[in-house]
């Protein structure tokens, strides 16, 4: 187990193309605590992928330093590296039997034939495993497959560090749930530093302790869930988490408070410095948008009910919006009207999060 | 209760399958059995004999020895080819220009028809003229094919394993690219060895490939006939007389069409059980 740094790291896949150099990593620096559990999110493309490999030594990038418990080990190999990883499709060795899998890496690295019994043991038992122990690996299906690619990672009690890449994307959707909590539950009871790339939110929200959310190369926030809920750092964030994700709308600004259709929205503290020249965005989760009497007047374009709550599909001078309504709560037909919720209104400056002033 | 509508007009739609099976397969096919239980004298006059060609053969010492050559030759031919191939498959590499280069040479000896095939190494290893006949006779190695066996046996097998070792590097190529990387990253976090690797991973990911490349081997060099027949024309003596080279001499040197019909079945029918016997294996883990 270790705590795994990572400095200034940065790759391309053709290095050598001088100006022309494209960069699937920019500039990342990561710090993942021993034992935590932590996520990689973000769409396809964003380099998720390849950050994973940097960390476990299937790549070497271009530039920075990763560190394992303040060992660089920028260039050395996985097996160095002690580390261990379940791929988006199971990865078994066929012709042998799950035991045998099971004991492979152990028995790779001369461990003890007793120990190894022992290690296999309590590793099946974990993973519901010791009715298939003797069964050939290949006769199993997706899902046991998966659990022996984990289970050659857990039988191994001195990983450094546990990555996951996408793990769920070929079992079936029912047991997709009932194999996430397993997993967490499995990662308090092993206490491995675990890493799990996902562009699934929810796997990613539910697993991790902590989420980095990756956009075009770069970590564009790394937070708690609910950090990421209440208060996205970028518009890609907002957008990205959430279902529906955060309202961006355009807006102009007006003394420190934005103004949309008119409209002066209240802030919880007025935004200093700005730009004006830059993109100017407001930011609403659909969630924190209320009705009100008081507010301002919007058109319904839509309802979609989703059972526990409804959807209004809304728009206002030609901007669409999403605004949550609970189960129970009357929504007028005629001539509805809407606010912000203040405490949870952002404001973002070519995509980034502007800060408030600290209220007096 | 609903009127059963009958149509038979669709049996029209499959008359030309049928058709084809039958002047592809069926009708010459029975034209043989029938020439296997018939004595004919010509003139379209036919005397029933039963099995008398089928007992005639299997206990014929000259069938049993051209079936013995038989045997020995295709097991050697599959032991040097499909390891080989499986080798040469193995160190060639994955992607750019390298991998093109190596297909398009890998592929050209199976381009070559095989009467070609036979006759190029005719002159190339001929004992006085032929390049490879020189340099193994001036090495003072003894080598004629058209005078020793061995040397004849030794040839042919070269020749060969020239024209279709490719088609097993081929085949094991394509399996191993259909390899995700996955399994090799696995294998290296697992620490494996380079023959676990090939043992584990790229063996049993091959499987399907090299099932059919043992078949097709089988069954080629089982019926094989041009190459030699053009090299040594069975010879020295019966030396390299196979199967097939048997089996013409019987049918048309000496036209005793009964027990080359008769013999042809059952050459026909060992092939297909081995066929059966090599799949079976093979794919004995599959099902579960």
């Amino acid at each position: 187990m270790a705590k795994v740094r990572l400095q200034q790291i940065r790759h391309s896949y053709n290095a050598d193309a001088g100006e022309k150099t494209e960069y699937a990593l920019q500039r990342i620096n990561q710090v993942w605590e021993d034992g935590g559990a932590y996520a990689l999110l973000g769409p396809s493309g964003c380099g998720k992928t390849t950050l994973l490999n940097i960390v476990s030594g299937l790549l070497h990038p271009t530039e920075g330093k990763v560190f394992f418990d303040n060992l660089d080990m920028t260039l050395t190999t996985p097996d160095q590296r002690n580390i261990a990883q379940i791929f988006q499709f199971p990865v078994v060795y066929d012709t042998m039997t799950v035991r045998d899998n099971l004991a492979f890496p152990l028995r790779n690295r001369k461990m003890e034939p007793f120990e190894i019994e022992e290690r296999v043991k309590t590793v099946a038992e974990m993973l519901d495993l010791t009715a298939l122990l003797d069964k050939r690996a290949s006769g199993l299906t997706a899902d046991g497959k998966q659990k022996i690619s984990l289970g050659r990672g857990l039988v191994r009690s001195d990983v450094n560090i546990m990555m996951f890449d996408e793990p769920l994307t070929v079992i079936d959707p029912h047991l997709k749930w009932q194999l996430r909590s397993e997993l967490k539950q499995l990662h308090r009871r092993v206490g491995f530093t675990m890493v799990y790339v996902t562009h699934d939110q929810t796997e990613a929200l539910t697993f991790a302790d902590k989420v980095a959310v990756m956009f075009e190369g770069e970590v564009v926030q790394f937070g708690t869930p609910e950090e990421l809920f209440l208060r996205p750092n970028h518009t890609f964030v907002g957008h990205f988490i959430g279902s529906p994700g955060m309202n961006l709308l355009p807006c102009e600004l007006d003394g420190g408070f934005p103004v949309f259709a008119g409209n002066r929205i209240k802030l919880a503290a007025p935004i200093t410095q700005i730009n004006t020249n830059k993109k100017i965005e407001l930011g609403v989760r659909p969630e924190f948008i209320k009705i009100d009497e008081n507010g301002f007047s919007i058109k319904v374009n839509r309802i979609d009910d989703v059972g526990r709550y409804r959807i209004v599909k809304a728009e206002c001078l030609g901007q669409n919006f999403n605004v949550y309504v609970p189960e129970g709560l009357e929504i007028p037909t005629e001539n509805l009207r809407v606010s912000f919720d203040p405490q949870h209104t952002h404001v973002y400056c070519d995509g980034w999060l502007q800060n408030e002033k600290e209220p007096a | 209760m609903i009127e059963r509508i009958h149509n038979q007009k669709a049996w029209f739609m499959v008359l030309p399958v049928i058709l084809l099976v039958a002047f592809n397969a069926v009708i010459p096919l029975m034209t043989v059995v029938n020439y296997s239980v018939q004595e004919t004298f010509g003139n379209n006059v036919f005397f029933w004999e039963g099995l008398k060609w089928y007992e005639q053969v299997l206990h014929s010492e000259r069938f049993h020895a051209s079936m013995t050559r038989q045997i020995i030759f295709t097991s050697i031919i599959l032991l040097i080819e499909i390891p080989l191939g499986i080798a040469i498959a193995l160190t060639m590499p994955r992607k750019g220009l390298g991998a093109t280069l190596c297909l398009v040479l890998m592929s050209l000896p199976l381009l070559i028809p095989w009467n070609v095939v036979g006759a190029m190494w005719n002159i190339f290893a001929l004992p006085e003229i032929g390049f490879l006949g020189h340099v193994v006779n001036s090495m003072g190695i003894d080598y004629n094919f058209t005078q020793q066996p061995i040397s004849a046996w030794v040839t042919i097998i070269a020749m060969d394993v020239w024209h279709w070792t490719s088609l097993v590097v081929l085949l094991s190529y394509a399996g191993l690219s259909a390899i995700p990387e996955a399994f090799y990253h696995a294998a290296q976090i697992d620490t494996a060895t380079k023959w676990q690797i090939f043992r584990y991973i790229q063996l049993p990911k091959m499987k399907h490939v090299l099932t059919i490349a043992i078949l097709l081997r089988f069954m080629d060099s089982f019926m094989i006939y041009t190459e030699p027949f053009v090299l040594t024309g069975g010879g020295p003596g019966n030396s390299t007389t196979f199967l097939s080279i048997d089996l013409v001499k019987i049918a048309l040197g000496q036209f005793d069409l009964g027990p080359a019909a008769a013999m042809s079945l059952i050459y026909f029918l060992i092939v297909l059980l081995l066929c059966w016997v090599f799949y079976t294996l093979m794919m004995r883990n599959e099902a579960r």
